[in-house]
């Protein structure tokens, strides 16, 4: 059904949205939805990208990004006019998704500030996948928010150095892409 | 049936498969087996170029006065790099090309081998979509899908890199007849219900003004009639950007020029004060809206268009319609006429009066001279001088281009060939050569001036070899006259390097060529010597010498709104573009 678009001009604030992009699995094809952000001056603040169907050779790239209501609409529109990309949708405007990331956090320490370390751990349910007498490493799945708050307490207790994997997310209840 | 060929001879059969005629090259190591195919085939006809800058703008300029699709076919490295200003050019006016590159062979992609480059990578920006053909299996489907990409929905350019291992490689070839495509959907057909919402809208406008672009004429003959016709049903005026010149007739009633930049004081105004634009295939472009926060601030706006990320990037539209516009405006036509059948020139009437007095101002009117030849003059000469004829225009870029913007009248899609998008200087030769390609028989002229004409001139070269007559009219103001302009309108009239000095003799160069040369410095000769160049068969170079100091206008200035305008007989013109407004281009 046909749209007007009155109401695009609502808002000049940005917002962050989350992406998700079911594409051909071909050669250069995560370079053309990359280029595609970088030639017209859009924002990605997290990219990840796998092939889901390896029979089919199609990939989903979540991409979460950063712009005013009209902005978001040319992205999804460019994004889709690229030959390779089957569907874009926009998950954050679609409603309710789930959001989640890995990360793995390296932390040394010795004495209380271990103890202290495990504690949390324990507490942000994450595991330890590797240890040493003076050091771990722990991983950690969920929510961006989830994954920032436990970094940052881990901080002050010897963290070393942290790796993510960017957001992965998928929309809630029975409907597929 | 498949048949057992190597790749080289597959890209051959491909496009006699595709109906292709002509196409537009220059060889090269990684070509090579392409060429010999070629050699051995009598179908289609390879026009050798100068430089691959000019194959992709004699293609463009091919595939734009056809409406069939421009063949371009070039070897790696240099040869691909060449080739991306005309690639570029093709995407920002959406004319349809497929361009073959040849690469190095597959087992020395990545290690730096002679003549290599990322051609995919180059151009992954710069095309509608791209391939590297890693396999001869994958040939014949990506030949013709690279095809299908490009002349369908929004048209653009397509780049087909095949290593040259794959040129050699046997395989099977048969003609897959691509049709669709898994992924890549254009949307050909606009929503009723929305077109439905549009006709209501026009039925009660007191302000209406059609605003039609390039795409009216990729869409083809049909959009054109189409167009024409709801203009007459309608009563509505019309005006054009620079890439949709020719669509509605320049002689027509309600024609009101071209607008934008450097459009009428009519056509300006009217998209200024309206309270209806529809805008038909055209894509609010810089040069079209002036300043964007000031642009027709009191009109609802209509926008049909293939692409639907054309809809709301510059301007916020409220009603937009995705669609061919040959389909949108023929289902507008037929809505239209269910509902009235007499124009609404009546109801419109206040509206047209106040037309007829922007008219009045005569915004393209110069001060004539009996002594020096102005560039404006040449250009009404020119056209008169033809207008009885079969004339195709291309033009290179700048003052020249407006001028034949603003005076060469065009009654006929198809006639007009510019760089509009893009703004490629070294144009217009190649694209009158690329014209005359298709139009043997016709008038091609290419309307130049003195700087972009030699960005490109060594393809006169390729005029006298084919004996195709094209006629280069020059516009010789020893100036790069935009430039120079601009620098005048915000840099205190320091012309730093816009000078065009040392200029070559054109008359002898054209004599160098094989070709015919004139000059001309006189408004006394001109007529004569125009019909001079139009009356020989042979390439021409005409050097005409005219004001060195005009200004093209009227002028929008950067960072101003339409009704701001800069009219002939504004003095100082120095000073009228703020500091806002001088970041601009």
């Amino acid at each position: 059904m046909f749209k007007p678009s009155w109401d695009l001009e609502r808002s000049q604030s940005v917002e962050r949205h989350t992406l998700t992009v079911l594409v051909d699995n071909e050669p250069g094809v995560l370079a053309r939805v990359v280029g595609l952000f970088s030639a017209r001056g859009f924002n990605i603040d997290s990219l990840t990208v796998s092939e889901t169907e390896h029979d089919r050779h199609r990939s989903r790239i979540t991409i979460v990004t950063v712009a005013t209501p009209k902005v978001l609409a040319q992205i999804k529109l460019q994004l889709e006019r690229l030959v390779p990309v089957h569907r874009v949708h926009d998950l954050t405007a679609e409603g309710e998704s789930l959001e989640r990331e890995l990360a793995l956090i390296k932390v040394a320490g010795k004495g209380e500030n271990r103890v202290e370390t495990l504690r949390l751990a324990e507490a942000f349910r994450a595991n330890v996948v590797d240890a040493s007498i003076d050091s771990f490493v722990f991983e950690i799945t969920g929510r961006p928010s989830k994954v920032e708050q436990f970094i940052s307490l881990m901080q002050p207790l010897g963290l070393v150095e942290v790796v993510r994997t960017g957001l992965t997310a998928i929309s809630r209840g029975k409907e597929g892409m | 049936m498949a048949e057992q060929m190597t790749g080289a001879e597959m890209v051959i059969q491909a496009l006699v498969d595709q109906g292709v005629e002509h196409i537009f090259g220059y060889p090269g190591g990684a070509v090579l087996p392409i060429y010999d195919a070629i050699f051995q085939n009598d179908k289609v006809e390879h026009i050798l170029v100068r430089h691959e800058q000019g194959a992709t703008h004699a293609a463009e300029g091919y595939a734009r006065s056809t409406g069939k699709c421009g063949v371009v076919l070039v070897t790696s490295g240099p040869g691909a790099t060449n080739a991306v200003t005309g690639l570029t050019d093709a995407l920002l006016d959406s004319i349809p090309m497929v361009c073959i590159t040849g690469q190095v062979p597959t087992p020395l992609i990545g290690s730096d081998a002679f003549q290599e480059c990322d051609t995919v990578g180059i151009t992954r920006n710069c095309t509608k979509h791209n391939y590297l053909v890693k396999s001869v299996e994958d040939l014949p489907r990506i030949l013709h899908e690279a095809f299908y990409v490009a002349t369908s929905g929004r048209p653009g350019p397509v780049v087909i890199d095949i290593p040259k291992d794959v040129q050699f490689a046997l395989g099977s070839y048969a003609n897959p007849n691509i049709t669709s495509h898994p992924t890549y959907k254009p949307q050909m057909e606009g929503e009723l219900d929305a077109i439905k919402i549009a006709v209501d809208m026009m039925l009660k406008a007191e302000r209406p003004v059609f605003y039609t672009g390039g795409g009216v004429i990729n869409s083809g003959d049909e959009a054109t009639k189409s167009l024409r016709e709801i203009a007459e049903l309608t009563g509505f005026p019309v005006t054009s950007t620079l890439m949709g010149l020719g669509a509605y007739p320049a002689d027509g009633e309600q024609w009101l020029g071209m607008l934008g930049m450097h459009g009428t004081y009519e056509a300006n105004m009217a998209m200024h004060d309206c309270d209806l634009m529809i805008c038909v295939g055209a894509r609010f472009d810089d040069r079209i809206t002036g300043r964007i926060d000031a642009f027709s601030p009191n009109s609802r706006k209509i926008h049909i268009d293939i692409d639907p990320s054309s809809i709301n990037k510059n301007i916020v539209v409220d009603l937009p319609i995705v669609g061919d516009c040959s389909h949108v405006l023929e289902e507008m036509v037929r809505l239209w006429r269910s509902k009235t059948n007499a124009p609404r020139t009546d109801d419109i009437q206040p509206w047209l009066q106040q037309i007829d007095k922007w008219r009045e101002v005569k915004s393209l009117r110069y001060e004539k001279s009996d002594d020096v030849i102005k560039p404006q003059y040449a250009i009404e000469r020119l056209y008169e001088l033809t207008k009885e004829r079969d004339v195709y225009i291309t033009t290179e870029v700048g003052q020249h281009q407006m001028w034949a913007a603003q005076h060469f009248h065009f009654n006929q899609p198809n006639r007009w060939m510019t760089s509009g998008g893009l703004g490629t200087m070294g144009y217009g030769l190649p694209a009158a050569v690329g014209v005359q390609v298709a139009h043997r028989d016709a008038l091609v002229i290419d309307i130049a001036g003195e700087a972009s004409v030699q960005m490109t001139m060594q393809e006169m070269s390729t005029a006298v070899q084919y004996g195709l007559p094209i006629k280069i009219f020059i516009l010789n103001n020893e100036y790069m006259g935009m430039v120079r302009q601009w620098q005048e309108l915000l840099h205190g009239g320091r012309y730093s390097n816009s000078y065009s000095d040392s200029l070559p003799d054109f008359v002898k160069m054209a004599e160098a060529f094989g070709a015919y040369g004139i000059m001309c410095d006189d408004p006394k000769e001109l007529d004569d010597k125009i019909m001079e160049m139009i009356e020989i068969d042979k390439p021409v170079l005409f050097d005409c010498r005219v004001t060195k100091e005009e200004n093209c206008l009227p002028m929008i200035p950067s960072g101003k709104a339409h009704h701001e305008m800069i009219l002939p007989d504004t003095a100082d013109i120095g000073n009228i573009i703020d500091e806002k407004g001088k970041v601009l281009v």
